[in-house]
C-alpha cells in the first residue's frame, strides 16, 4: 500500500501549488461561495448595530440564576430581531435612495431645476412645478405623515388640500380671515387653521368641525402625532397643548417670553421647541410649567427652528445671520453656518438634507448635521423675487415644497426621502379601508400627555437610588459585615492542639487574631494599593529620567 | 449629470383586482417607530384592560339533579362525557356540549359517594353509603345523540355488597380493578364479587383514594385520623403514612410529575408534596377562606381546580403560593366537586345547589377556531403583558378580583389573625433563649408526623 502511495500521482494541494506558481489559482465554486457568504454575514452583522436596542445586558455578575437565564434569552432573542431585521433591510427593501452627481469640474449647487429636469423621468417631471399666486400669499404648508397629501394655507385666508402627487385638488375654501399657519391633524381628513383669533379645525370637505377658541392668536402649531395633541403658541407667548382625541385642553404653559412664532416638535421624544426673541430656545412637555431645558442658542431672536428625524440634531436660524446644529442629547453646539440673510425657514429631510430658506433663496445642505459641509448641495432662486414663509420636505418622496409671497412651489432634490415606507407607519398608497383601521390602530396606541419626558426610554425601566443612598447603603453594609465578623471572631471555638497554646492568654490572643482578621483585609488592600501608587510614582520618574536622556542636559546626566 | 430620485408607480403598490391581497411593506428602521417601548407599554396595558372585559369564565350550568352532587367523574376515552353522582343516590350520564342528561342510572339507595370510569371507558363503577358498589356498562353515545326530552334509564350489570359504607372509589389506570375506601381500603376486580385485596392502617376511615397514574400499582389515600397513607399493590401492607394537624378531604396526583400530588386540606390550604420525601411540603397553596373540599389536576400539570366550602372555585398554578382565579356567582352554595376537563380549557364544578357548572379555564380566552391572525395578535398581546406585568398599573389590573363580601371579610380576618400570630410568635422568640424556640417553616408546620 505504501508503495503505490508514492507511486501514485502527487497529492492534489501539491499540483495546485505548482500551478500557482505559474499564474493566479483559481478558487473553486464552493471556495467562492463561502467567501461571498462570509461577506455578506459581515455586511448584515453591520446593519444590524442599528436595530439594537441599546447595549447588551452585562450577565457577568449576575448571582441569580433564573435571572441570568432569562436575561441571556431576552438578549438572544433581541440579537435574532436584530440580525432579522438587517436582513429585511438587505434584502426585501424595495427601492434605493435618490441621488444627483456632478461630473468633471461641475459642481451640484449650480444645477438649476430646469438643468435636472430633462433628466427626469415623466412622473418625477411632474413634481416641479409653481403655482402663482401672488394675490393670497405668502403660504404656509403642510404634508401628511405620507406625503400623499399637501395642505397650504395662504395668508389671505386661502386653505387647500392637494392631493399633490396625482395633482389633483382635494378641497379649497376661502375664510376670508388673516391664517398664520396651517396643520394636518392624525391625517389627511382633519387640519387646523391658525387664523386671525381662534384656531379652527376643519375636515377634508372643508367644512369648519370646530373652533378652538382656548387658542387666541396662534402663530404657529405643531402636532404630536403619538400623543394625538395639538400644539400652539402665539402673540402672548402662551403653549397650549389640546388632547384632539377627547379635545380636552391638557395644559397651558406661559413662557414669559414675549410673543413666540418659533414652534417645532422633537420626533424621538415629543418635546415642543419653542425658540424666543431672546434668542433661547426652551423644550416643552405637558407635564411641566416651566421649561424642560432652555438654550441660549443666538444673539437676536430666533427665526426657524427644525429637527432632524431622529431628533438627534436641532437646527435653528437667528437674526444674527446663524444657522446652528445643536446636539440636542447633549444640549450643546455641533457646527455653525452662516447665511447672508437671517435663515426665514429651516427643515431638515429624513435623510438629513438641510434647507435654509431667506429672501427669495432656498439653500439645500447635504452631510451638514453631523459633518461640517463647505458647500451647498443644491440652491433655488424663487421666481419674481418673492420671499420665502415656509419650506417643507415631502416625506418618502425627493421633493421640496416652498411657500412664498409668490404663491406655492415645489422643487427636486435627489435623496432628499426615505425611499421605503412602512405600510404600518405610513402608506402613501393607503385605502379608505386601510385608513379606518389606521386610525383605529392609532387611537389604541395613543400614548398618553404624562408620559412625555426627555427620554422616550424611561418607562419599564428601573431607576436607580441616587448615589448617595447607594454609598450610606454600602456603607451600612460594610459595617454590618465588619461586625458580624468580630462576632463571628469571638464565637468561634479553638481547638486545644497542643501543648502550652491553649493558656488563657494565647487563647485570648488568638481570638483577637480572628477578630483582626476583617481589618486585616482592609489593610492589606491599604497596602497593596500604596504599593500600586509607588509604582506609578516610579514610572513617572523613570519617564523624566527618559526625557532627561535625550534632551541637551543628557551629558550632565549621570549613567 | 448623474440623477436618480424617488418614483413610484402606482401600480406597483396598489392591488390590481379587487380580490388581490393588499400589498404591505415593512421598513424595520428605528428612526420610523419612535416611541417604542412607550407603545409597548400602552397595548400591555390595553391587554390587561382587554383582559378584565373579555373575563367571562361560566359558560353554562347542568341542572337536573334534585339534591346535592356529591361526586363526578370524566370518562378517560372521550372529553364530552361526564358522570355525576348526588346525595340522594341519583347518577346522570351528560353530554357537555349539548349540556343534556343522555342516561339516569337509578338504583343507589343512600348517597352516590364514588364515581370512576374504567381506562377503556367502557364502564363505570359507583359506591353508596348504602354499602354497594355498582358497575355499570358506559352507553357509547354519539354527540347530540340525546334529542328527546325524556331519559332513558340503565340498569347496573353487577351489584357488590360491603359491610360498611363507602366514602370513596378509583378505577385503576392500566387494568379492570379499583379501589374503594370506607372502613377499610379494598381492592375490587370486574370479574370477582369479593375484593382482591384489604389494607388498613388503624381503625379510622378512610375519606380518599387516588391511583398514581404513571405507575400502576400505587396509590394514595386520605383518612379521618388526618393521614396521607401510600400504598402499593404489590406488598400486603401500606407503605408510608403522613399525618397532619387537620385532615385531608381530597387528593390528586401531578399527571405530569407523578412523584407529586396535592391535597386538599380542611384548613383552607391546599400541600404539594413529593411521595419520596414527605418531610416537608412543596408548596403551601393558601387562598381559601374555607375547607377545601376536592381537587383536581389539569391534564397539562400546569394548574390545578379546587372547589371549597366557601362558595367559590380556585385555580393555582403547580407551584404557586396563591390562586390564579378565583370563580364565584350568587348562586353557587357549597362546592363538592370539581374537575378539570380532558383537554384543559373547561373547569366543572359540582355544588350544594344541585347544578354542575361549566367553566372556562382561562377566564377571557377566546374559545372555538381562530384564524392565524388572532393567534398571532393575542400571543403577541400576551407577550407585551408579561413583558410589562411588573409595573404597577398593569399589575393592579391584572391582580385585582372580585369576591363576594364573606370571602372578602373572611380573607380579611385570617390575615389580621395570622399576622397577630406572627407577631406573638416573633415575642416569644426575642423574649426566650436563643435557638430554645426553633423556627419551623409553613411547609412543615402542618406535618404531625411521618410513620413507616
Amino acid at each position: 500500500m505504501a508503495a503505490t502511495g508514492v507511486e501514485g500521482p502527487p497529492p492534489r494541494k501539491k499540483a495546485r501549488k505548482s500551478d500557482g506558481s505559474a499564474d493566479t489559482p483559481k478558487p473553486s465554486l464552493e471556495e467562492a461561495q463561502a467567501v461571498i457568504e462570509k461577506q455578506q454575514q459581515k455586511d448584515t452583522r453591520k446593519k444590524a448595530v442599528k436595530y439594537n436596542r441599546g447595549p447588551q445586558t452585562k450577565l457577568k455578575g449576575i448571582q441569580d440564576k433564573k435571572l441570568k437565564g432569562q436575561l441571556r434569552a431576552t438578549e438572544k432573542l433581541y440579537g435574532e430581531a436584530a440580525t432579522s431585521a438587517a436582513k429585511v433591510e438587505q434584502w426585501l427593501l424595495p427601492a434605493e435612495a435618490g441621488f444627483l452627481e456632478a461630473e468633471g469640474v461641475e459642481r451640484t449647487q449650480n444645477y438649476r431645476q430646469e438643468a435636472i429636469l430633462p433628466h427626469l423621468d415623466l412622473t418625477s417631471q411632474r413634481k416641479i412645478f409653481d403655482l402663482r399666486l401672488p394675490d393670497l400669499g405668502p403660504y404656509s404648508l403642510d404634508y401628511t405623515r405620507s406625503g400623499r397629501h399637501l395642505l397650504v394655507g395662504g395668508r389671505k385666508g386661502h386653505l387647500a388640500i392637494m392631493d399633490w402627487a396625482r395633482a389633483q385638488l382635494v378641497t379649497e375654501l376661502q375664510v376670508k380671515e388673516t391664517t398664520r399657519d396651517v396643520q394636518f391633524l392624525h391625517n389627511e381628513s382633519f387640519f387646523a387653521a391658525a387664523q386671525k383669533k381662534y384656531v379652527y379645525v376643519y375636515d377634508k370637505r372643508g367644512i369648519e368641525v370646530h373652533c378652538l377658541k382656548e387658542h387666541t392668536d396662534v402663530l404657529k402649531l405643531g402636532f404630536l402625532h403619538h400623543h394625538f395633541l395639538l400644539a400652539s403658541v402665539g402673540k402672548y407667548g402662551v403653549l397650549r397643548y389640546q388632547d384632539t382625541s377627547t379635545g380636552a385642553i391638557v395644559s397651558q404653559h406661559k413662557t414669559k417670553l414675549g410673543r413666540c412664532g418659533v414652534l417645532g416638535v422633537n420626533p424621538y421624544n415629543a418635546a415642543v421647541g419653542l425658540g424666543h426673541s431672546n434668542g433661547t430656545v426652551s423644550f416643552w412637555s405637558p407635564n411641566m410649567s416651566t421649561p424642560l431645558v432652555s438654550l441660549l442658542c443666538h444673539r437676536g431672536p430666533v427665526t426657524a427652528l427644525a429637527f432632524d428625524v431622529e431628533g438627534r440634531h436641532m437646527v435653528t436660524g437667528g437674526i444674527d445671520g446663524q444657522v446652528k446644529v445643536w446636539d440636542v442629547r447633549k444640549f450643546q453646539p455641533v457646527h455653525a453656518y452662516f447665511s447672508p440673510q437671517p435663515a426665514q425657514a429651516l427643515d431638515v429631510s429624513q435623510r438629513g438634507l438641510l434647507t435654509v430658506a431667506h429672501g427669495s433663496t432656498v439653500q439645500v445642505w447635504q452631510d451638514a448635521l453631523k459633518t461640517k459641509a463647505k458647500s451647498p448641495y443644491l440652491t433655488h432662486r424663487l421666481f419674481d423675487n418673492s420671499a420665502i414663509a415656509d419650506v417643507a420636505f415631502c416625506p418618502f418622496e425627493d421633493a421640496l415644497a416652498l411657500g412664498h409671497s409668490g404663491g406655492f412651489s415645489s422643487i427636486i432634490v435627489p435623496g432628499a426621502g426615505n425611499p421605503n415606507f412602512d405600510s404600518f407607519v405610513a402608506n402613501p398608497y393607503e385605502t379608505k379601508k386601510q385608513r379606518r383601521e389606521a386610525e383605529v390602530h392609532l387611537l389604541l396606541d395613543k400614548l398618553q400627555p404624562e408620559t412625555i419626558t426627555l427620554d422616550p426610554y424611561w418607562i419599564g425601566g428601573v431607576r436607580k437610588a441616587p448615589k448617595e443612598l447607594q454609598k450610606a447603603q454600602a456603607a451600612a453594609e460594610a459595617e454590618a459585615n465588619r461586625k458580624a465578623a468580630l462576632q463571628a471572631g469571638k464565637e468561634a471555638a479553638l481547638k486545644n492542639k497542643a501543648k502550652g497554646k491553649s493558656k488563657p492568654t494565647k487563647k485570648h490572643r488568638k481570638k483577637q487574631l480572628n477578630i483582626i482578621d476583617n481589618k486585616k483585609a482592609t489593610v492589606s488592600a491599604d497596602l497593596a494599593s500604596k504599593q500600586l501608587k509607588r509604582k506609578q510614582e516610579s514610572a513617572v520618574e523613570d519617564s523624566d529620567a527618559d526625557m532627561l536622556r535625550s534632551s541637551a542636559l543628557a551629558r550632565f546626566y549621570k549613567r | 449629470m448623474k440623477v436618480k430620485v424617488i418614483s413610484r408607480s402606482e401600480q406597483d403598490f396598489t392591488k390590481e383586482r379587487t380580490e388581490d391581497v393588499q400589498k404591505v411593506y415593512r421598513n424595520l428602521d428605528p428612526a420610523l417607530h419612535p416611541f417604542e417601548k412607550a407603545h409597548e407599554y400602552t397595548r400591555a396595558l390595553n391587554a390587561a384592560k382587554l383582559d378584565k372585559v373579555f373575563a367571562k369564565p361560566l359558560i353554562g350550568a347542568l341542572d337536573g339533579h334534585a339534591d346535592s352532587v356529591s361526586c363526578m367523574a370524566k370518562n378517560p376515552r372521550r372529553l364530552n362525557c361526564l358522570l355525576s353522582g348526588s346525595m340522594d343516590g341519583d347518577i346522570r350520564l351528560w353530554d357537555l356540549a349539548y349540556r343534556r342528561t343522555i342516561r339516569q342510572f337509578p338504583g343507589h339507595r343512600g348517597a352516590v359517594t364514588g364515581l370512576a370510569v374504567s381506562h377503556d371507558g367502557e364502564h363505570f363503577v359507583s359506591c353508596s353509603s348504602d354499602c354497594t358498589v355498582r358497575l355499570w356498562s358506559l352507553p357509547q353515545t354519539e354527540m347530540g345523540e340525546a334529542s328527546g326530552t325524556d331519559i332513558e334509564t340503565q340498569e347496573p350489570v353487577v351489584t357488590l355488597q360491603g359491610k360498611n359504607g363507602f366514602r370513596a372509589l378509583d378505577h385503576h389506570w392500566k387494568g379492570p380493578l379499583f379501589a374503594t375506601t370506607g372502613a377499610q381500603v379494598d381492592i375490587w376486580d370486574h370479574n370477582r364479587s369479593d375484593p382482591i385485596n384489604s389494607f388498613s392502617w388503624g381503625s379510622e376511615s378512610v375519606i380518599s383514594v387516588r391511583w398514581n397514574p404513571a405507575e400502576p400499582d400505587v396509590f394514595a389515600t386520605t383518612g379521618s385520623d388526618r393521614s396521607i397513607v401510600l400504598y402499593d399493590m404489590r406488598v400486603s401492607t401500606p407503605l408510608r403514612k403522613l399525618i397532619m394537624q387537620t385532615r385531608c378531604n381530597a387528593l390528586a396526583w401531578n399527571p405530569r410529575e407523578a412523584f407529586n400530588f396535592t391535597v386538599a386540606n380542611e384548613d383552607c390550604n391546599c400541600y404539594t408534596y413529593d411521595m419520596r420525601k414527605m418531610k416537608s411540603a412543596l408548596c403551601v397553596h393558601k387562598d381559601h377562606v374555607s375547607a377545601v373540599m376536592d381537587i383536581d389536576y389539569s391534564p397539562t400539570g400546569r394548574e390545578f381546580v379546587t372547589g371549597s366550602y366557601d362558595r367559590s372555585v380556585r385555580i393555582f398554578e403547580y407551584n404557586a403560593g396563591h390562586s390564579r382565579e378565583v370563580y364565584h356567582t350568587k348562586r353557587m352554595q357549597r362546592v363538592f366537586c370539581a374537575k378539570f376537563s380532558g383537554d384543559a380549557t373547561y373547569v366543572l364544578t359540582g355544588s350544594d345547589d344541585t347544578n354542575i357548572r361549566i367553566w372556562k379555564a382561562k377566564a377571557s380566552e377566546q374559545l372555538g377556531v381562530k384564524l392565524p391572525r388572532e393567534k398571532g395578535k393575542q400571543a403577541y398581546m400576551e407577550k407585551v403583558k408579561q413583558r410589562y406585568k411588573f409595573l404597577p398599573e398593569i399589575k393592579r389590573i391584572d391582580r385585582h378580583r372580585h369576591v363576594p363580601k364573606a370571602i372578602y371579610k373572611a380573607e380579611k380576618l385570617r390575615q389580621t389573625v395570622a399576622n397577630s400570630d406572627r407577631r406573638k410568635d416573633d415575642r416569644r422568640k426575642r423574649h426566650s433563649a436563643p435557638g430554645s424556640i426553633p423556627n419551623i417553616p409553613a411547609r412543615k408546620k402542618k406535618i404531625v408526623q411521618e410513620l413507616e
